[in-house]
C-alpha cells in the first residue's frame, strides 16, 4: 500500500505544542499522516520526534493545539481510549508474564473470551515468526525475539495506527536490517498506518513512504524520501538526510550570482582533468585534491577549491583504475556539476 | 562484586575478628536462651546448676502473658495492614509525579523513623490527651503505624523506581484502565516489596517499647509486659521464655523478608 488510493487522514496534528517548563519540546507542529502510510519522524535526539509520538499515543498532553485520529479529537483522551498501539524503545514487555500472556494482555483487559484470545495469540506468533513460543518468559528471549513479541503484542489489538519508538535501536546492524525488511513487509500486508520514530536517516529513507524531519521541536520538511534527498528545503535537512556540501555567501555569489546557500551532494560532482571545458548547463570550479579515501565501491575526495572552500566529492569506482581522472593528493582538478542538481536553500533560523 | 583478593579467602585474623564481632552481637541472645531453661529462680549462676522446661509450662498458664501477646499480635497486624495500604498509596503518589510539596511530603513521611521514639511518643501522648478518646487499642495502633508506613513506603518506592515507567505506559496503551494497570502490572511488580516491607513493619511493631509506653495507657503489650516482669526477680526465667517467643516472632519474618528481597533484588 505504498500509494494510498484514497487519501483519508489517519493522524492530524494542528499547531501542536508541548512545553516542559522553558523547553519547547514540540513547537507548533502541523502534520497530516495518511491512512496506510509508513511515515517516519526523523531527527537528532532532543528534536521532539519522540515527544510527538508520545502525544499521539496519549502519554503526554499537548500544551496547546489539536490532535485528531481519523477525525476524532483525542488531545485530552487517555491512552487506553485511543485506537493506537505502541512498540516501545525498550520493548516494555511484562517480565512476570509469559510471551503468550504478554501478547494476550490487550485482549484480556478488554475481556475477549479465552479461546479467541489464544487463537489470535497463535496467529500473531505465526506472523512474527515465533510459533510455539507462548510459554517462554521474556527474559529467555534474545533482543530480536523480544522485539517481535512487542510487535505482536501491539498488533494483536488490530489498532488503526501503530506507533514505533526507535524500535530497532537496540539491535545490531545485521538484525536491524533484517527487521527493517520484515517490518515493512508486515506493514504492507496488514495495511495499517505505521508511525516510526528514528534518528537513523538511512533507516527512514529505506522504510518510509513519507517522512518529517524534526529539529528543535519544529518540522523542517515533510516529503517522500526522494523529495527530501533531492530537494532539501533547508540546510539542516540537506545535512541530516545524507551528506552534502553547502556553499554560502561570497562563494555562492561567484558561482550563481546570488547569495543564497547552495547545497550540492558529493556524488553529483564530477572530478575532471583541469582543462575540461565548462558548458552552459554546468557549474565549474578549479581546485586541488587534498585527501582521498578509497571505500571500495567508491572513493571520497576532499578538494580545496581555488575560491578557498572545501568540497567533498564521491566518485564511483567504475573501472579498476581510471587513467583520465587525476586521483592522487595534490593533483589539480576541475569540479563540474549540473546546475539543476544543486539546490538553493531557504534558510530557516 | 569482585573480591579484591584473588583467592577470595579471608585471612585468619579477619576470620577471628568477624567471629568476635558476631559473638559480641549475639552472646546476649544465647544467655537468654540458656537461662530460659535454668532450674534457678532468682539468681543467675554460670553455668546453670541444671536445666528444666518447667518455665515454659508456667508461662503458658499465665493469663497476663497471653493477654499481652495477643494485644501485641493484634496491634502489629492492624498497624501493618494500615501501613501497607497507606504506604503503597503514598509511594504511588510520590512516584507518579511532581506536585507542590512533594519533597516536603517525602521528608515528613520518613521523619517518624528518624525522630527519636521518645519524641514521637510524647507528642502522640499530648495529642491524644487533648482529645477525649482515651488510651485504647487504637491509640497504640496509630503510634505504631507512624513508623510502619515508612518501611512499607521505602520498599515500595524503591521497587517502583526500578520498574520501567514504560511498562505502565504499555499497559495503558494496550487498553488497560488505571485500576487494571495497578492490578495486573504494578501489583505483581511490587508484591515482594510489599511482603518484605510488611514483615519488617510487623517485626518493628511487635517489639516496640518507647512509643507504646506513651500511647498504651494501662494496656500491656508483650515488650511492656516483659519490662514489668523484670521488677519481679522470681519470675525472671518466665520472662526469658517470653523473650524466646519474641525472638522467634520477630526473627522469622525478618528472615523471610530478607530472602524475598534477595531473590528479586538482582
Amino acid at each position: 500500500m505504498n500509494a494510498p488510493t484514497q487519501l483519508s487522514i489517519a493522524v492530524r496534528l494542528q499547531a501542536v505544542c508541548r512545553y516542559f517548563g522553558e523547553v519547547k519540546a514540540v513547537d507548533h507542529v502541523n502534520l497530516d499522516i495518511y491512512d496506510g502510510e509508513f511515515f517516519s519522524l526523523l531527527g537528532p535526539s532532543g528534536s521532539g520526534k519522540t515527544t510527538c509520538l508520545r502525544l499521539i499515543a496519549g502519554f503526554e498532553q499537548p500544551t496547546s493545539g489539536s490532535i485528531q485520529l481519523y477525525g476524532q479529537e483525542v488531545a485530552n483522551m487517555p491512552p487506553y481510549e485511543r485506537d493506537v498501539n505502541t512498540v516501545f524503545q525498550d520493548y516494555a514487555l511484562f517480565p512476570h508474564m509469559t510471551v503468550g500472556q504478554n501478547i494476550a494482555y490487550g485482549l484480556m483487559v478488554k475481556k475477549v473470551p479465552k479461546p479467541e484470545r489464544e487463537r489470535r495469540v497463535r496467529e500473531m506468533l505465526e506472523m512474527v515468526r515465533l510459533p510455539g513460543m507462548e510459554n517462554r518468559k521474556p527474559s529467555q528471549l534474545s533482543g530480536g525475539q523480544r522485539q517481535r513479541v512487542a510487535l505482536a503484542r501491539a498488533l494483536v489489538n488490530h489498532p488503526r495506527v501503530l506507533l514505533l519508538d526507535e524500535p530497532l535501536g537496540a539491535l545490531d546492524l545485521k538484525l536491524r536490517q533484517q527487521m527493517q525488511i520484515e517490518l515493512k513487509a508486515i506493514q504492507e500486508r496488514i495495511g495499517i498506518t505505521f508511525i516510526f520514530v528514528t534518528h537513523d536517516q538511512e533507516e527512514a529513507l529505506t522504510m518510509s513512504d513519507r517522512l518529517a524531519v524534526f529539529n528543535h521541536g519544529k518540522i523542517e520538511q515533510i516529503g517522500t524520501p526522494t523529495e527530501l534527498y533531492e530537494h532539501p528545503a533547508t540546510g539542516f535537512v540537506a545535512g541530516f538526510v545524507g551528506t552534502t556540501n553547502l556553499i554560502s555567501g561570497d562563494s555562492a555569489r561567484k558561482l550563481t550570482g546570488s547569495p543564497e546557500t547552495l547545497s550540492i551532494r558529493p556524488e553529483k560532482i564530477r572530478l575532471c582533468p583541469p582543462d575540461t571545458p565548462v558548458t552552459e548547463d554546468l557549474y565549474g570550479i578549479d581546485g586541488t585534491v587534498r585527501d582521498t579515501i578509497y571505500l571500495g565501491m567508491h572513493t571520497r575526495y576532499l578538494v580545496e577549491t581555488d575560491a578557498g572552500f572545501d568540497l567533498i566529492v564521491v566518485q564511483q569506482n567504475l573501472e579498476s583504475a581510471s587513467a583520465d581522472i587525476p586521483t592522487t593528493r595534490g593533483s589539480r582538478v576541475k569540479l563540474l556539476w549540473y546546475k539543476d542538481s544543486a539546490r538553493r536553500l531557504t534558510e530557516m533560523e | 562484586m569482585k573480591p579484591s583478593n584473588p583467592t577470595g579467602r579471608a585471612s585468619l585474623g579477619l576470620k577471628i575478628a568477624v567471629g568476635l564481632v558476631l559473638l559480641f552481637l549475639h552472646f546476649p541472645l544465647l544467655i537468654i536462651i540458656l537461662y530460659a531453661f535454668t532450674t534457678e529462680e532468682a539468681s543467675f549462676r554460670f553455668p546453670p546448676p541444671g536445666l528444666t522446661t518447667r518455665w515454659i509450662g508456667e508461662l503458658v498458664n499465665r493469663a497476663d502473658f497471653w493477654n499481652a501477646l495477643s494485644l501485641s499480635l493484634a496491634v502489629a497486624a492492624v498497624a501493618t495492614t494500615l501501613a501497607i495500604v497507606l504506604g503503597t498509596l503514598l509511594a504511588g503518589a510520590i512516584y507518579r509525579g511532581k506536585f507542590f510539596g512533594r519533597d516536603a511530603l517525602t521528608l515528613l513521611v520518613i521523619l517518624p523513623i528518624a525522630l527519636p521514639g521518645i519524641v514521637t511518643g510524647i507528642s502522640l501522648r499530648s495529642a491524644i490527651s487533648l482529645t477525649d478518646m482515651g488510651f485504647t487499642f487504637w491509640t497504640i495502633v496509630i503510634g505504631h503505624t507512624t513508623f510502619c508506613i515508612v518501611t512499607v513506603y521505602n520498599n515500595v518506592i524503591a521497587r517502583l523506581r526500578r520498574t520501567a515507567r514504560s511498562q505502565m505506559e504499555a499497559s495503558m496503551d494496550l487498553g488497560a484502565s488505571t485500576f487494571q494497570t495497578f492490578r495486573y502490572i504494578v501489583l505483581p511488580n511490587i508484591a515482594t516489596a510489599l511482603l518484605a516491607g510488611g514483615m519488617l513493619a510487623f517485626a518493628l511493631s511487635f517489639d516496640e517499647v518507647i512509643v507504646t509506653t506513651f500511647t498504651a495507657g494501662q494496656q500491656q503489650t508483650l515488650p511492656i509486659w516483659i519490662l514489668s516482669q523484670l521488677t519481679r526477680p522470681r519470675d525472671r526465667p518466665v520472662t526469658n521464655v517470653a523473650a524466646l517467643f519474641v525472638i522467634a516472632a520477630t526473627f522469622i519474618p525478618i528472615l523471610i523478608a530478607y530472602r524475598l528481597t534477595q531473590k528479586t533484588g538482582e
